[in-house]
């Protein structure tokens, strides 16, 4: 019992992690219908931006370090994304395939560009002391670490909520996912709400490169590792929702440290990608299905 | 009969000179290749030619069929390790013994169950490409019945295809994990895959099998169902409200993909670097042999083996001479391709020609073909 | 012309509702048509005409109702097996395939009975169904051109034009002259009263002159009700009831009809 119990406690960790990737994912895939692989090089950076910092600032500034780096990393990865925006996404505009492979093409660059400047070898992040150690509650060892990065994720989560549910720019960001032409004639300029958007969902990917580092050391690869299972809690979850992507990230982050711990890792993943494609025959559009009768 | 008798000739000018240029690159291929390349080099063009074979499945997929298939690399593991297990046997002379790497680590007593039809060269052959159809066929059933499509398609493809690769690296034990199966010790027909007089029998035999994958390929592009393809490609409920299973339409294409991904594993073991290993398989293999086809020319058969053998020969010579260039110039590949010049190489040739023969006359009938057709 | 007064219904749609998500496109529809006959189905937008007919076709599920082709019952039935039943439809916007030639569309369509061993040979000519839809269509003269190329115009009939290939016994149309010339609806008219000799039509449009020349029966629908059952022309358009939701939609018929027209 204690051990599914301590089971249940990784996948909600890892399931935040996800969370945190896949809400930026949400945002541009499901206002702009770009699936952006670069997503992955952008958490990677984000990582990158941690270790930026510590060196810069030293050994005897940890904290400093690791709080400043979660602004920065925002504002790194959201620069790389609305460059990235500006100068191919939005030639791709309604070729979603294409988008793919040529952000691909990106992130091999990006992977290399890392590789180049920081080395082939992983780099250590240093955590900070307060998120050292853990508690445990119940038979379940909790540690400090991935319970911030769940709360970071729960916090991020909920701003997200607020900016797209209350705010005028996340009014904006619904009009264009539900309808780019309507939106842009009623006087919406829906090229800059693109450009806000992808400038917010990358930078929410640097943010959780920047809580990743906690997990383990940064590498080149880092974002490889994440963003398949990301960009499934987004099919999982329903195109552009919210609430969707909440549920489908802590049910596959669960669902994964389960299968892996009844069967073994390597099966694990097989196990989980199955579930999906048996989940989408009852539900093809996913947990929170878009209201729709179009022809898609 | 006449009718069918007729069928293989030429009718129009457009079929002469495709025909010519088949033959043409045929003696290129058969003749001109081996003369002019070294021993290890043409051993190396082999595998180039297994890729080729894979990659014209992912033009009759993604080109024609508008699927884009990002897992491939599991078909092609799939008809690859098959092969491999059947000649790991044969290398320790059959059936009871135990694989080389097993003895190594010491982990089995006996030949694993897995294992045991693999020691029958027939059943190995037809397993490499029966297993991949089968899973394609199983999977685009249930991911096409459900109307999945284009991202999400791609996306649960390429998760597949991760979901493999870490399902090899976990299993040591069975099938030595990280460092896959090598098969250079080994011999298929009484040939024996490190003699460099069998390697060109060995190539000569992965030309023939290009040749005939290119040929039937062609044939079905062609035909009525080619037609119904691109027709689900463009506008799939039409398709379904003219009283067809587009379903059905898909799962065929995919699981001939998959076939061919499956003949080209099985030929990729016999030559070349002759080792399979999950690094040939996973999510950045089965994507680099999408930019195969799209440096070809997505839809197009021709420049389907033309991006593959020339993308693979510029990777040898660029990682060669400065293996940290080769992901920059992979990356930038893929971008300017696919962004800029979606029709790839076929569609330079197409313009090419039109060039040409509009200096000649202008009533040519092949150019004003789509470039689907550049097959 | 067909005969207006067969007694036998090819089509019979009894308590007909679809709810997207709590709102009720059709509500409680009841729908007769009559063999051989040309059906007009009108109504302002949003009021079910489309959700009707894609009911028919299998497109949408609906959730309470009974639909029954030739005494079939429809519900239930995948898309391919009611087209193979005899039931074939155009879609609002024009929808052939546009990488494809004209003669190559009509053979799609014409080859839909042919099994897939048989779809993988090679084609070698054409038809005489296809033969007579280009004809039909008058498209003759493009026949090799490749679809995408054409004007609306040309589309629609293309459209139609694969649908007869089919031969079927109901063919269902969704605004074949919306946005089209004056002449090119002169032109759609005469090909769905040549469909109409083989063929029974139902038709969603909003062209009132349009339905004046080719209408044997009218149904008018608002808000997913009928608001007027099968009826006549004449019928239709002295109802009041017909001519409020039109003026009150903002316009009045005579209206309407003079701008289309125009």
């Amino acid at each position: 019992m204690e051990a599914i119990l301590n089971q249940l406690f990784a996948g909600v960790s890892y399931g935040s992690i996800l969370l945190l990737i896949a809400l930026g994912l949400t945002f541009t895939f499901g206002q702009m219908g770009v699936i952006n692989m670069a997503h992955g090089e952008f958490i990677m950076f984000g990582a990158y931006t941690t270790y930026v910092l510590q060196e810069v600032l030293g050994k005897d500034q940890i904290t400093y370090a690791f709080l400043l780096s979660l602004p920065i990393a925002l504002v790194v990865a959201g620069a790389m994304g609305l460059l990235l925006e500006i100068t191919l996404i939005k030639r791709l505009y309604g070729r979603p395939l294409d988008t793919l492979l040529v952000t691909w093409g990106v992130a091999l660059v990006l992977q290399q560009l890392a590789r180049d400047i920081f080395g082939a070898n992983n780099v250590e992040v240093v955590s900070p002391s307060w998120l050292d150690g853990g508690i445990t509650i119940a038979g379940v060892d909790m540690a400090y670490n991935r319970l911030f990065i769940i709360g970071l994720s729960l916090a991020i989560t909920a701003a997200a909520w607020v900016v797209v549910g209350k705010l005028k720019q996340g009014r904006r960001m619904r009009a264009v996912m539900q309808n780019r032409q309507l939106a842009g004639a009623s006087g919406i300029n829906t090229p800059s709400v693109d450009r806000r958007t992808f400038f917010l969902g990358s930078g929410l990917a640097g943010v959780a490169g920047v809580a990743i580092t906690q997990l383990g050391s940064v590498g080149p690869n880092l974002g490889t590792n994440y963003i398949i299972d990301a960009f499934l809690v987004v099919i999982v979850g329903g195109l552009g929702h919210l609430r969707g992507a909440v549920i489908a990230a802590l049910s596959l982050g669960i669902l994964n440290s389960l299968a892996e711990y009844w069967s073994s890792a390597s099966l694990g993943k097989v196990i989980v990608f199955l579930a999906i494609v048996v989940f989408l025959q009852f539900r093809p559009e996913g947990i929170v299905a878009s209201e729709s009768r179009g022809l898609a | 009969m006449s009718q069918f008798a007729k069928s293989f000739l030429p009718s129009t000018r457009g079929e002469w000179s495709s025909r010519a240029t088949f033959v043409g690159v045929a003696i290129l291929f058969l003749f001109v290749f081996p003369a002019w390349l070294s021993d290890s080099r043409l051993d190396l063009m082999s595998s180039y030619v297994a890729y080729a074979i894979v990659a014209l499945g992912i033009a009759i997929a993604w080109g024609n069929g508008g699927m884009l298939v990002l897992g491939q690399g599991l078909f092609f593991g799939l008809g690859a390790y098959c092969v491999a297990m059947y000649l790991a046997l044969v290398e320790v002379g059959g059936a009871p013994n135990l694989p080389q790497f097993m003895t190594l680590l010491g982990s089995q007593e006996t030949l694993p169950a897995l294992w045991k039809p693999f020691n029958n060269l027939w059943f190995a052959l037809s397993a490499a490409v029966i297993v991949p159809v089968a899973l394609a066929a199983t999977l685009g059933t249930l991911i096409f019945r459900s109307r999945i499509r284009g991202p999400y398609f791609a996306i649960l493809t390429q998760a597949l295809a991760g979901a493999f690769g870490i399902l090899l690296i976990g299993n040591i034990t069975l099938i030595n994990g990280t460092n896959g199966i090598t098969t250079s010790f080994s011999e298929i027909f009484g040939l024996k895959l490190a003699e460099p007089e069998d390697q060109k029998v060995l190539y000569t035999i992965c030309v023939i099998a290009l040749g005939v994958a290119f040929l039937l390929s062609r044939q079905m592009l062609k035909s009525r169902y080619g037609r119904l393809l691109l027709a689900v490609r463009d506008a799939e409920d039409r398709v379904r409200f003219l009283g067809y299973s587009a379903t059905k339409i898909k799962v065929i294409a995919f699981a001939t993909s998959a076939g061919l991904a499956g003949v080209a594993g099985a030929l990729f073991v016999l030559v070349g670097p002759k080792i399979i290993s999950p690094a040939s398989v996973g999510i950045i293999p089965s994507i680099t042999m999408v930019v195969w086809v799209a440096v070809g020319g997505r839809a197009s058969l021709a420049g389907a083996i033309a991006g593959a053998i020339l993308v693979n020969t510029a990777e040898f010579e660029i990682s060669s001479a400065a293996p940290e260039y080769w992901l920059y110039f992979q990356g930038a590949l893929f971008i300017g391709v696919v962004a800029f010049a979606p029709q790839g190489l076929a569609g330079a040739a197409t313009w090419l020609k039109s060039k040409i023969t509009s200096r000649g006359d202008s009533g040519a009938t092949s150019t004003a073909k789509p470039v689907e057709e550049a097959a | 012309m067909s005969e207006p007064f067969l007694i036998d219904e090819l089509l019979k749609i009894r308590g007909l509702e679809v709810d997207f998500d709590g709102f009720k496109a059709v509500d409680g529809v009841d729908l007769d048509v009559k063999v051989n006959e040309v059906h007009f189905l009108i109504g302002p937008n949003g009021a079910g005409k489309t959700t009707v007919i894609d009911c028919v076709t299998g497109m949408t599920k609906p959730t309470e109702g009974s639909i029954r082709f030739d005494d079939v019952e429809l519900r239930g039935k995948k898309e391919n097996s009611i087209v193979k039943m005899g039931i074939g439809r155009t879609f609002q916007t024009a929808s052939v395939f546009e990488a494809l030639t004209v003669e190559e569309n009509l053979d799609l369509a014409a080859s839909f009975r042919f099994s897939m061993l048989k779809l993988l040979r090679q084609r070698r000519g054409t038809t005489d169904a296809v033969e007579r839809a280009l004809e039909d269509t008058g498209l003759t003269d493009v026949r090799d051109k490749p679809a995408g190329t054409l004007s609306h115009g040309q589309k629609q009939w293309l459209e139609i034009g694969m649908l007869l290939c089919q031969d079927p016994k109901l063919l269902l149309l969704d605004e074949p002259v919306a946005g089209m010339s004056p002449e090119e609806r002169t032109r759609t008219g005469d090909l769905i009263r040549l469909t109409a000799e083989r063929c029974t039509v139902l038709c969603v449009e909003h062209d009132m002159d349009f339905l004046r020349r080719f209408a044997d029966r009218v149904t008018v629908m608002d808000e997913g009700k009928i608001l007027k059952a099968a009826s006549t022309v004449a019928e239709v358009q002295a109802d009041e009831r017909v001519q409020e939701i039109y003026i009150g939609k903002g316009r009045g018929i005579e209206e309407q009809t003079q701008e289309a027209g125009a």
